[in-house]
């Protein structure tokens, strides 16, 4: 079935109640933690307190020897086990052709450690507080060497025996670019006018409401590992566990992700721990626990963004954009993560040509090891990088030039579609124009002028800031992935079991975390089927149960798990209308099926979706020779292309001057996410990423001492999450020209608004400060940070 | 959290000589049990003070509110009695941390601790109050020594604060985004005695400034207040904000909370 038939299917487009939200809401979900296992122990980790340092000794003798404690293991134990590092999923290579710098990335520090919270030992006990008491007795005698924290002092190179790694002993990674650099030189050779912008991208702690957590076990019975973990992707962490770190068969190992709490990102990754609890689960013949404690996931869970960028954009006198050209440093942090390599690249720079016909860009890229948490994809995954760069760079043409933030992107929106980019990409479909249109209607920008005249009248300074945003998600075409380094395939894989009685399990690779896909997709599978949607139960998150799967991540989860489940839904159908077609007597091509009953075209003849079911496992009246029984059917999709989801936001701010406090007034977000299945849970979702988006603009800031590589900002009473009353309420609208490339025509929703918001907020209060001689603003916009903008304008 | 002993007793006397013997007083416990937790405290034996009556509720003695140090925020925002009387305390105490610090967050405890940011200690500074122990009483102006530093002695326990009820006062907290503890907070009291102005916040310790109360006294308005100079030298310098930007505050908010006492 195609995008276009799906659309118009009964039900598809209703905001159905969350299936899940019961269980949720009763207290009954089982995250990992919930799961308590026979004999479960309990593991601690002892961290390190110093960012880097050469470890001389461990002595683990007192913490051994402690009450309840079952082992005590160290970076010498898993040499002598002959455990690898942890792999990162994706190669850059640099521009003079030599691949990127891959440190080792041990799962307990090797004679070193490179940040505040790399994993030193891990102990085992009884008890939890056995293990934490027993943690406290591990002796380390460290020689501490100076740290780096950011990408200007990595590049810079100026603090003497900051080297992290003999691999990499002036910290760089890679130097990657895209783009003709000749071509692009030349446009700004020719330029009418050339804009140019310095820009932090601040880094953030991600923040899950589940920190992670794991469990560990082993049967001896028959050599099987299982993992409980918190995690968004189990088949990939199995994969890379097997194959990368232990060596083990991936048929002796089960990863079990249950119920989690939010990710964001941040559990997409092998973390060092997951590998520690199934290795000393064997080791111990114990099932072993962790939960992190808060404080313990602002250390080590994976940071997002900390970019450090210079852009420049050439236009000719009209403000039609020539050429854009870009220079980023990106902080890896100590260690390459899972996918950090690719983050500031092949999800970053592809996107920098934005909405607009640029014709020449060229990125350029380095990137840098530091003594910080690894960094790694957060919500967006480079494309939050991308479109803050470039519609901070676009809002300031359009100041320059005297157009407005509106018209200079109306005058370069791209209008006919397929477009390529000069940056790889492929855009399928869009109406940009559509989007400011409906943006600008929503947000009253016709009011705008009273609304500031009223702020100023009580003293205030009001801004309004634009983003035109887009992103590419339904990650990924596999060869296309592959081409650019993707250490894996980025297909998904749906399974579709019709029970006898009619019900329906779907199993998915997709991995929800908070996204509602237990409703979502029963709605698609009770839609094509034409039965009750409490008649479909969806499993995933358990590589015992699903086929495969490559996880939920850049909001691919229905336009790639989805397809996967429509590609099954074909093949059931085609097969109970061959089933259907023996039962009626009739020729497999006359029969039609639609609301749940298989017809005889040009007769009255039908029957229902659960007497086919129930032939299909008591075949006493079957095809037997030609058909086999039974109705379950498994599909993997790999798709075409990225889908492109894209929108204007319109954001408006009112400044306080005198203690520099910035309120959003007003938001209004319009999302062109092609087609909407569930509108209710589309919208949770654009909440959710307005939120972190102008969380990031407004209040977070991971901080760590220049001096010491201390996290500043390691708890809640230092880290500014945003909390409901930070926020107005937020308008929404949505245009839809769906996918024209997989059966669904959906886009993905999870990510566009904390991509699309940050420029948005920033411009408007740049807007709003512009008056006060402040053309210059990194995010965060707190009072502090606004009010000193406004005193250096003055001075 | 590491093991402990725990004491119930039911009177301040009892509580007094358990404390005598090592005890640490348990109140609120919204900043010590998060420190236990974290194991950055690890007292041998808490000594609980959740069950003696005799600590909690409020009471009007001729021109002052006498509140009782167990008396937790949630009950002397809600007090008639205090909103009557002193509706800057009441406000004050009904915008301390959230609803859950608020049922259980006691007055002594808040004001025992001396948390550089915590609100409390302005308004007993602010408004003159007197701290009461099981020993003695003592002045606010001679209560508040340091950070997290107090006049109480080894086994002195705070059973109730007298605030004198002012003529008007008001509390400005601007809030530190991440805590919502006050980044900077100006407590103004107009007394019988002249106008106090307290600070909280924006040092190592709650203290009073005596360039805005002499403009202040002098003329009771906004920008009196907006002529005088804050000096930063002493102020803190975090990565919330500067010092300049704390002075600038304590100017901002002093201003602000004359117009709102003067309507």
């Amino acid at each position: 079935m195609g995008a276009s038939d799906f659309s118009k299917l009964p039900h598809i487009g209703e905001s159905l109640k969350r299936k899940e939200d019961y269980r949720f809401l009763t207290g009954a979900g089982q995250y990992t933690d919930d799961v308590v296992l026979a004999a479960q122990s309990h593991a601690v980790f002892v961290r390190s307190p110093h960012a880097h340092a050469k470890i001389n000794s461990i002595n683990v003798e007192a913490a051994k020897a402690a009450p309840g404690v079952l082992g005590v293991f160290t970076g010498a134990d898993v040499a002598a086990d002959n455990i690898n590092g942890l792999p990162c999923g994706w190669l850059i290579t640099s521009t003079d052709g030599q691949p990127m710098k891959e440190p080792p990335h041990p799962i307990l520090a090797q004679g070193k450690v490179r940040y505040v919270g790399d994993h030193v030992a891990i102990v085992v006990a009884l008890t939890q507080q056995q293990a934490r008491d027993a943690a406290e007795l591990v002796e380390v005698d460290y020689d501490v060497l100076p740290a780096v924290v950011s990408v200007a002092d990595a590049a810079a190179g100026t603090v003497a025996g900051a080297g992290l790694h003999d691999a990499a002993p002036d910290n760089h990674c890679y130097k990657w670019a895209i783009g003709d650099k000749g071509a692009v030189e030349a446009a700004f050779a020719n330029a009418a006018h050339v804009t140019k912008l310095d820009l932090v991208n601040n880094r953030l702690i991600p923040n899950a409401m589940e920190p992670r957590a794991a469990i560990g076990s082993y049967s001896r019975a028959n050599d099987e590992y299982t993992l409980y973990v918190s995690n968004q992707n189990p088949h990939v962490e199995r994969l890379l566990m097997t194959a990368f770190v232990m060596g083990l068969p991936e048929h002796k190992v089960r990863v079990i992700a249950p119920d989690v709490g939010g990710g964001f990102g941040s559990k997409i990754f092998l973390y060092a721990e997951d590998v520690c609890l199934t290795w000393a689960a064997k080791k111990l013949n114990r099932n072993i626990k962790w939960v992190a404690d808060r404080s313990e996931s602002f250390v080590s869970d994976a940071h997002g963004r900390d970019h450090v960028s210079h852009a420049e954009m050439a236009m000719d006198k009209d403000g039609k954009f020539l050429a854009m050209r870009v220079h980023t440093d990106a902080n890896m942090g100590a260690y390459l993560s899972t996918f950090a390599s690719a983050v500031p690249t092949i999800l970053y720079a592809t996107l920098l040509a934005g909405q607009y016909t640029t014709p020449q860009i060229y990125v350029e890229v380095d990137a840098w090891f530091t003594n910080t948490a690894p960094v790694d994809a957060y919500r967006g995954a480079g494309r939050p990088e991308a479109t803050y760069l470039l519609e901070r760079l676009v809002s300031r043409c359009g100041w320059e030039m005297g157009l407005g933030q509106d018209e200079i992107r109306k005058r370069n929106f791209i209008t006919s579609w397929p477009y390529q980019t000069p940056v790889a990409l492929q855009y399928d479909v869009g109406d940009y124009h559509a989007c400011m249109t409906q943006a600008q209607e929503l947000a009253d920008v016709a009011g705008f002028a009273a609304r500031k005249a009223a702020s100023e009248a009580k003293g205030l300074k009001r801004g309004i800031g634009y983003s035109s945003y887009i992103e590419a998600c339904g990650i990924a075409p596999s060869n296309i992935a592959g081409a650019l380094g993707a250490r894996a395939g980025l297909f998904e894989c749906g399974e579709v079991r019709v029970h006898p009685t009619g019900s329906v399990t779907v199993f998915t690779g997709s991995h929800s975390h908070g996204q509602g896909h237990e409703t979502t997709f029963a709605q698609v599978v009770a839609a094509r089927l034409g039965i009750p949607v409490e008649n479909v139960d969806i499993v995933h998150g358990d590589t015992g149960r699903v086929p495969f799967g490559m996880g939920t991540y850049g909001s691919r989860s229905i336009s790639v798990g989805g397809a996967a489940i429509m590609k099954a839904l074909d093949k059931i159908e085609a097969k109970a209308k061959k089933i259907a077609a023996h039962l009626m007597e009739a020729s497999d091509a006359d029969i039609d099926f639609s609301g749940g009953e298989f017809t005889v075209r040009g007769t009255d003849k039908k029957i229902p979706f659960g007497q086919v079911a129930l032939t299909a496992y008591v075949p006493h009246n079957y095809p037997l020779d030609k058909l086999e029984p039974g109705l379950n059917e498994t599909a993997f999709y790999d798709p075409t292309n990225f889908t492109f989801p894209a929108g204007t936001y319109i954001c408006e701010v009112e400044v306080d001057p005198a203690t520099g406090s910035t309120r959003v007034d007003k938001f209004t977000a319009v999302d062109d996410f092609g087609t909407i299945i569930n509108p209710m849970i589309v919208e949770g979702q654009v909440h959710g990423g307005l939120v972190q988006g102008i969380g990031q603009a407004l209040m977070e800031n991971c901080v760590y001492d220049r001096e010491t590589g201390q996290l500043l900002t390691g708890s809640f009473m230092d880290y500014a999450m945003p909390r409901a009353d930070d926020f107005p309420e937020f308008k929404l609208g949505h245009v839809c020209t769906p996918c024209t490339h997989n059966p669904l025509g959906t886009k993905g929703c999870g990510e566009a608004g904390a991509i699309g918001s940050p420029p948005a907020v920033i411009n408007a209060v740049l807007d709003a400060l512009r008056p006060l001689g402040v053309k210059e603003f990194d995010m965060p916009a707190s009072p502090h940070r606004v009010w000193e903008a406004i005193q250096s304008a003055k001075a | 959290m590491y093991a402990f002993t725990f004491e119930n007793p039911s009177s301040t006397a009892a509580a007094a000589q358990l404390i005598a013997q090592g005890g640490k007083l348990l109140a609120g416990g919204q900043s010590l049990l998060p420190s236990m937790r974290l194991r950055l405290a690890n007292p041998e034996k808490i000594v609980d003070l959740n069950n003696i009556p005799e600590l909690a509720g409020i009471r009007r003695e001729g021109n002052a509110l006498v509140i009782g140090a167990m008396t937790r925020h949630m009950d002397v925002a809600n007090s008639a009695d205090v909103k009557a009387a002193i509706p800057a305390l009441a406000d004050l105490a009904a915008h301390i941390g959230d609803r859950q610090v608020r049922a259980r967050g006691t007055l002594g405890g808040s004001v025992a601790n001396n948390d550089p940011a915590a609100c409390y200690p302005s308004a007993v500074l602010g408004l003159g109050a007197t701290v009461i122990t099981n020993q003695r009483e003592i002045a606010a102006d001679d209560f508040f020594v340091g950070m997290y530093t107090t006049a109480l002695e080894e086994g002195e326990i705070i059973t109730a604060i007298r605030f004198p009820i002012p003529k008007r006062a008001a509390y400005l907290k601007f809030k530190q985004a991440a805590s919502r503890f006050s980044l900077v907070g100006v407590f103004v009291a107009q007394t019988d005695a002249g106008v106090r102005v307290a600070i909280t916040g924006a040092a190592s310790s709650v203290f009073r400034h005596a360039g805005l109360e002499a403009a202040l006294n002098q003329s009771f308005t906004p920008a009196s207040a907006a002529a005088v100079k804050i000096d930063a030298s002493d102020l803190n310098a975090d990565i919330h904000a500067s010092a300049a930007y704390r002075a600038n505050l304590i100017s901002v908010q002093t201003q602000r909370a004359v117009a709102q006492i003067l309507g």
